[in-house]
């Protein structure tokens, strides 16, 4: 049980990295699909940064770097020349894997030391369940902190409340005189550096090494959650975690007396996505769904 | 600035494709000198070598038929602005109903239909696979981009459960394959000696068939009247529940086809990796090819080329797999911005009073 919950806090934070930064472009009214590109450039730019410096810290600063530089690829194509933001977004995800192959080449086969926790172990108290939550590396809380501060941020700022306009009608944004090009290019570029540090984490904590395509689909399934959390930056914490328990529970699954194949168990974040995703469709405009999401603007005067 | 055109330009619709092709080109070759990585001889490799012999030139048209089956499909869902990208999925699908068909066949007596019915059942699973989205959209709402994109996860894990579990081969010594798939199941080869098979025939007929419908019918009217201007397709009394519905179907069908046509021809068993990345690869086919059936036959070859470009870089350069897929990202990126100038020029300043 210790050690499943120990790997549910790590699988759960590239997802909550990724997914919080996805949710700030998201919310701004742009679907970016090109995640797990980002994360993939993010990962081996981290890696190949860490190795040669020693320093983790520079390498997560890369990783960012690599997401918010693939990110303006991104942002130039689908905002730029207002392109199809889904077909965008597939170009760097297809982008971004065929990339971070060929830089990450020579550095397969190497391995650093993972990330260490934050607190010493001898500073820790002595009940396992604190031990387990304070016990992780600094990124772990660095997500947590993120996704509280984008909270913060969309509902309690006014800049946050224009993001928002703008996601929701950006051409009544535009006549009040609000920058909804360079609102959406920033919110795209923090998604970005979001997914990159969802990359850097993989590369530098999960497993720290660097393998062609290691972040394996998680790109797709922190677009997943975003949805599911109702574009909710608080849920998205709470479906990060729900997330990582369903994909490890292929590992775990006989050790907690599950009998249902993995696959099936495995499923169920995107089963479970489509269900939210209907519900929140016929409720409307309840929930926090941008309403010009992937739909492309051009400022008319 | 970008500014609007009083009309869209022809020429350049024809020439964005030929200019995205030359960009990627001299990007690869920046890319791969940047990398450190001898630049001209990877281009002659991923650009040159697919053409350099009878073989190669017949791979290249294996690898073109499922993403033809697929794109042309594609085409005709994107020309009434519904955007699937689950085609991945959909082709999944088609090969697991393929290879539930062909694996479960009576064993014995020559059975001609048995490769009529595997490949009638992949068409069916796509098109299922197809109709979920679309029956979502068309009830609650739910947007069509995501809801293809999640099943497309849960029709892979499906493909893997079942060649890990229930339709694993007894034989296998636990891999997660199926048994190989009987003759009468298996697509005859067109050419002795390649592996270029009756697919080509299929891709070909459906691709003009998409065409006739699309410029032909009325539904084919619909389809466009629906792409270019909802609200006025609605007004003139095509339903759009009806539209997206069809072209779900259509374009599902197609890539489950696509997948069946794949099982019963070079891979001739299931497996968890049957993809190849077709589902993806065939959106950037369609764009390539204007949006236009015949159009996705000819831009199914361009992509062709990265595939088995790429195959030949990681045996000749040592080059990762993945690496082909720098290419076909650049292309759909620079296909896309240069599509944006058929209907706007570049102004280095804006218009006074503009």
């Amino acid at each position: 049980m210790e050690a499943f919950l120990v790997s549910m806090i790590v699988a759960a934070t590239p997802l909550l990295f990724a997914a919080t930064g996805e949710l700030v472009a998201e919310r701004s009214g742009v679907l970016n699909l090109g995640v797990e590109g980002m994360m993939l450039l993010g990962a081996v730019a981290a890696f190949a940064v860490a190795l040669s410096t020693g320093s983790s810290t520079l390498g997560i600063v890369a990783g960012a770097a690599a997401g918010a530089g693939a990110a303006a690829l991104f942002a130039l194509v689908a905002l730029g020349f207002t392109a199809n933001q889904a077909a965008t977004g597939l170009a760097l995800a297809i982008f971004g894997t065929g990339v971070s192959g060929l830089i990450g080449q020579g550095y397969v086969g190497n391995a650093i030391d993972p990330l260490a926790p934050l607190l010493a172990a001898e500073s820790l108290p002595d009940h396992p369940a604190l031990r387990i939550i304070l016990g992780r590396d600094a990124m772990v809380y660095l997500a947590l902190a993120l996704a509280i501060a984008v909270w913060f941020y969309l509902t309690r700022t006014r800049s946050g409340l224009k993001l928002r306009a703008i996601g929701d009608d950006a051409d009544s944004a535009h006549s009040v005189g609000l920058k909804v090009l360079p609102s959406r290019f920033a919110a795209v570029l923090f998604g970005g550096a979001c997914a990159g540090l969802a990359g850097a984490y993989l590369s530098l904590a999960y497993t720290p090494l660097w393998g062609e395509n290691m972040t394996a689909g998680r790109g797709w399934i922190a677009l997943a959650l975003v949805v599911f959390a109702g574009w909710g930056p608080i849920r998205v914490i709470f479906g990060a975690y729900l997330f990582a328990a369903a994909s490890l529970s292929q590992f775990y699954g006989n050790a907690l007396g599950l009998s249902i194949p993995s696959q099936f168990l495995a499923m169920t974040p995107y089963l479970a996505t489509i269900l939210a995703l209907v519900v929140i469709s016929a409720a409307g405009a309840r929930y926090n769904a941008p309403a010009m999401l992937g739909l492309p603007f051009r400022p008319t005067r | 600035m970008l500014e609007r055109r009083v009309s869209p330009s022809p020429v350049l619709a024809i020439l964005s494709p030929v200019i995205a092709v030359a960009l990627t080109i001299i990007a690869g070759f920046a890319l791969f000198a940047a990398l450190g990585k001898d630049p001209v001889k990877a281009m002659e490799i991923y650009f040159l070598s697919p053409f350099a012999d009878a073989y190669n030139r017949s791979e290249l048209l294996v690898k073109a038929i499922p993403l033809a089956l697929i794109g042309s499909g594609l085409a005709i869902c994107f020309r009434a602005g519904v955007f699937n990208i689950g085609a991945p999925g959909q082709y999944t699908l088609g090969a697991i109903f393929a290879g539930g068909v062909a694996l479960h066949a009576p064993e014995g007596a020559a059975m001609i239909w048995l490769l009529p019915l595997t490949l009638a059942a992949g068409f069916v699973g796509g098109m299922l696979w197809g109709w979920i989205p679309a029956f979502l959209r068309v009830v609650s709402g739910a947007n069509v981009i995501l809801v293809s994109l999640m099943l497309t996860y849960v029709a892979a894990l499906l493909l893997d459960w079942l060649v890990r579990g229930p339709w694993t081969d007894p034989q296998g010594r636990g891999f997660p394959k199926s048994a190989l798939f009987p003759d009468g199941a298996l697509m005859p080869v067109l050419l002795p000696g390649t592996r270029l098979h009756w697919g080509l025939a299929l891709a070909v007929v459906a691709a003009l068939a998409l065409a006739w419908m699309l410029s032909r019918t009325r539904r084919g009217f619909g389809i466009r009247a629906m792409g270019l201007a909802p609200k006025a397709a609605a007004f003139a009394g095509f339903s759009e529940a009806k539209t997206i519905t069809y072209v779900m179907l259509v374009s599902g069908g197609l890539a489950g086809l696509a997948g069946a046509v794949e099982v019963t021809s070079t891979i001739q068993q299931l497996q968890p990796d049957i993809a190849a990345g077709y589902g993806f690869a065939a959106i950037i086919v369609a764009f390539l090819g204007r949006l236009n059936p015949i159009g996705a036959l000819i831009a199914a070859l361009a992509l062709a080329v990265t595939y088995i470009g790429g195959e030949n870089a990681q045996i000749l350069l040592k080059l990762p797999k993945n690496a082909a897929f720098v290419f076909q990202g650049m292309l759909l990126f620079f296909l896309l911005a240069c599509d944006t100038l058929i209907h706007y020029r570049l102004r280095l300043r804006r218009v006074a009073g503009g």
